[in-house]
């Protein structure tokens, strides 16, 4: 076990900073999620491409598609560099971390070199369209439908509703999964394709969330018609590719960022304790709360860089990444209330400042309570844990060989 | 970077498994806990030693394997699966640690490969009475190289050879290491929550001691040797957890209720998930705690309290939960959940417990804030 750089990796590291020294733009205030703008993506895009320029922008892809064959741990290093430059950003995260990813592992040769370059240059933003507002947990119970036109194109037409898809209003294409089969058992007739966001037919409306932004979206489609070479693998394989995915969003989800223990211990230093006693940080239980923050936090860094080992003696990711988003959305929000029960009555008034620490807990109360659902709920994942890495028996399924079209549907 | 025990590691760690199997199934650890006159298991302390895992740690010239911490924590997280009723914590992780880090070469010589050997029992004997640790709290007085006072409760005190004193001499907090066998001190045996570890209560009345390390440096020294102990005990735990998970998986999927077995029902899904949740967390601090002993980090008084702290957590919650997933078979004396409830809790507490703990983490955090 060593916790240090190898002479390698602090060779990298070092190059790294030296290139981020000489290349990156000046630093800016992270985006938050729905706050993108023209400017911010514009901004985003450049820097992307000067990053796939150097080799740096998806480090462990192989050469041919426009990564350095670099290990998992060099990835991580640059995210670290970057991220303390504040440069990580997120517009092209589900493109690289999920949908390219699927293409590469799925889709035609001719997909392949029509998309991965582009992605990876942030040229072409990507967005993924599986849920539905009857399919979320159950995103194999998707009812938007793709039936083939009679005019003997072998196209096919789409028509239906997606929802909860993140950036959908600027992004260039999307994976969407329809279902083209609906007289087999759900899993049976789903299908995956891609599709240009700007095809006609489509449109895209803002999600009014509970925290009053809008960085999600409903997709409507009414019409859509997509030809066959869209098709992200066979007919009726739409569930497997889906899986592919899901578990790569798994491993870019499972990094859930917000204001950390460290902002509220350095919080309590300034709020008055109980009965006007010191701090809040010299109260006693405080510190036993905040004691159990940095274990779960410690423990969560650590157990992402043991997968990191398994990742570079050539395992390959498994759910157990599923770990990271449990245990971080929880403590997003767990962090936000701790915040507002130490500053009182006083926790109640929204901060404006968007760089305070304490707007920051305000953004985890609201954003815990969301990232606990997105990407597969804590129930969800306790039941991938318990199934696939423990192997209990799944649970009872009773649509399972049922046709999709039979099956009861309430709201 | 590398996160994870190496083959060499892990072959070591296969092979203590395999003689654990042999050598320590649970008729031995049940021996000791329904025979109330005995305190350990002899036979396995001895064969123990002979495979030389007291002394895994400790260099050649003095006896030892010379191999190094992390395998002395691949060793602690075997015997902490087994619930190995043997004096291994006290006399490796606590005495011959504080030996080896701070003893004189003429202690080093004359400890050290006794330990090694297996000729020596060791404890930590620092606490007086109810609530945590403080040196303000120690009324125990060394004058004129005779220690006096009363210890309760010292782990392995009614078996040990050798004690590690905490006591005052000129008003100053010091280490002393005491010949247990001098008869100036009485022990009394102490009845405990698990029986499989054994301890007592000692009263030393001007006995025979010997300083460990220079006046004054008493506090320095506790606090570093319970860091170091608090890495190996996390591993204990690890170890007795993940067994604890194990079990209550290979129930769920055996027991029936409502026709079908129990670990198809998320109610238990979910409780062993969140068990492995646990687990996984503290076996990362735990690996990140054996890096820091292993090298000498200066993380490593946080990299201790955060292993300790995920430790105690994991294991007692893998405990409780995996009796409760047994239902009512769970709570018979029969089935082996109680000893995993009780030694939890034995090794949640004997190095001190999670408030304890807890601050001691937080006052390292603002060093580090302020340094």
């Amino acid at each position: 076990m060593d916790f240090n750089d190898s002479p390698e990796e602090a060779a990298f590291r070092a190059q790294v900073r030296v290139w981020l020294t000489e290349n990156a733009p000046s630093t800016r205030a992270a985006i938050a999620h729905g706050r993108e703008s023209e400017e911010s993506i514009a901004a985003d895009k450049e820097w992307q491409a000067r990053k796939a320029d150097a080799g740096y922008a998806c480090i462990t892809w192989p050469t041919e598609w426009g990564g350095v064959g670099g290990t998992p741990t060099q990835d991580i290093i640059f995210r670290e560099e970057e991220e303390k430059l504040g440069l990580g950003s997120s517009i092209f995260g589900l493109g690289l971390g999920m949908c390219i990813p699927t293409i590469m592992t799925v889709g035609s040769d001719a997909d392949k070199q029509r998309f991965v370059r582009p992605a990876l240059r942030g040229e072409e933003i990507w967005c993924q369209l599986f849920s539905e507002p009857s399919a979320g947990s159950d995103v194999a119970a998707s009812r938007t439908r793709a039936v083939r036109a009679d005019d003997g194109s072998g196209d096919w037409i789409v028509d239906g509703q997606k929802v909860w898809t993140s950036g959908a209003h600027f992004s260039d294409f999307g994976l969407l999964l329809v279902r083209t089969d609906p007289d087999v058992p759900k899993h049976k007739g789903l299908t995956m394709f891609w599709i240009d966001m700007k095809t006609p037919g489509i449109d895209i409306r803002p999600i009014h969330q509970a925290d009053g932004g809008s960085g999600f979206n409903e997709v409507y489609f009414e019409g859509v018609r997509l030809k066959d070479s869209q098709r992200v693998g066979d007919v009726g394989r739409g569930w497997n590719v889906a899986l592919v995915t899901l578990m790569n969003e798994r491993l870019s989800v499972g990094a859930v960022r917000g204001a950390a223990w460290r902002t509220l211990m350095d919080l309590a230093a300034d709020v008055p304790g109980v009965e006007g006693r010191g701090s809040a940080l010299q109260d006693g239980g405080f510190r036993q709360q905040l004691a159990d923050y940095y274990v779960a936090a410690e423990g969560l860094k650590l157990t992402r860089l043991r997968s990191l080992t398994a990742l570079s003696r050539g395992a390959t990711p498994g759910p157990e990444a599923a770990i990271g988003k449990l245990v971080a959305a929880r403590q997003m929000q767990d962090l936000a209330y701790e915040a507002f029960d130490r500053l009182d009555s006083y926790g109640i008034i929204v901060d404006e400042d968007s760089a305070s620490a304490i707007s920051g807990f305000q953004r985890n109360f609201f954003w815990g309570a969301a990232m606990r659902i997105a990407g597969g709920t804590d129930e969800i994942l306790k039941n991938i844990i318990a199934e696939r890495v423990l192997e209990m028996p799944l649970d009872i399924r009773v649509d399972r060989d049922i046709p999709f079209k039979d099956l009861p549907k309430g709201v | 970077m590398n996160f994870d025990y190496s083959d060499d590691q892990n072959y070591l760690k296969e092979e203590v498994r395999r003689f654990l199997s042999a050598r320590c199934p649970i008729a031995v650890t049940r021996r000791v806990l329904d025979d109330t006159d005995l305190a350990y298991d002899e036979a396995l302390w001895k064969s123990v030693a002979e495979m030389g895992w007291t002394g895994v740690a400790i260099p050649e010239k003095w006896g030892g394997a010379g191999m190094g911490h992390i395998e002395l924590c691949a060793i602690a997280e075997e015997l902490g699966r087994v619930i190995a009723p043997i004096p291994f914590a006290s006399t490796v992780y606590i005495f011959a640690e504080a030996v080896l880090a701070f003893g004189s070469d003429a202690q080093r010589e004359a400890l050290l490969p006794a330990i090694a050997r297996g000729e020596i029992i060791g404890c930590l004997a620092d606490s007086e009475g109810p609530g945590a640790r403080a040196a303000q709290r120690i009324e125990a007085r060394v004058a004129g190289g005779k220690l006096s006072g009363i210890k309760i409760p010292v782990t392995d005190g009614d078996i040990a050879t050798h004690a590690i004193v905490t006591a005052l001499e000129d008003g100053q907090p010091g280490l002393f290491i005491v010949d247990m066998s001098d008869a100036s001190i009485s022990r009394q045996v102490v009845p405990t929550l698990d029986p499989t570890r054994s301890a007592a209560r000692l009263t030393f009345v001007d006995a025979p001691c010997e300083r460990l390390g220079q006046i004054g440096e008493g506090e320095r020294l506790i606090s570093t040797i319970l860091d170091r102990a608090a890495i190996l005990f996390a591993f204990e735990q690890v170890g007795g957890a993940d067994r604890c998970l194990e079990t209550a998986k290979s129930y769920a999927l055996e027991r029936h209720a409502f026709g079908r077995v129990i670990g198809g029902y998320q109610a238990i899904k979910h409780k062993l998930a969140d068990m492995f949740v646990k687990n996984e967390l503290a076996r990362s601090s735990a690996y990140y705690g054996a890096w820091a002993l292993n090298s000498g980090a200066q993380e490593l008084p946080a990299a201790a309290a955060a292993a300790r702290i995920a430790g105690t957590q994991a294991y007692d919650f893998a405990a409780k939960e995996s009796l409760q997933t047994h239902g009512g078979i769970g709570f018979t004396w029969e089935m082996d959940c109680h000893l995993h409830l009780r030694r939890a809790r034995q090794l949640a507490l004997a190095l001190g417990g999670l408030p304890f703990w807890r601050e001691r983490l937080i006052s390292t955090l603002e060093c580090r804030n302020t340094n």
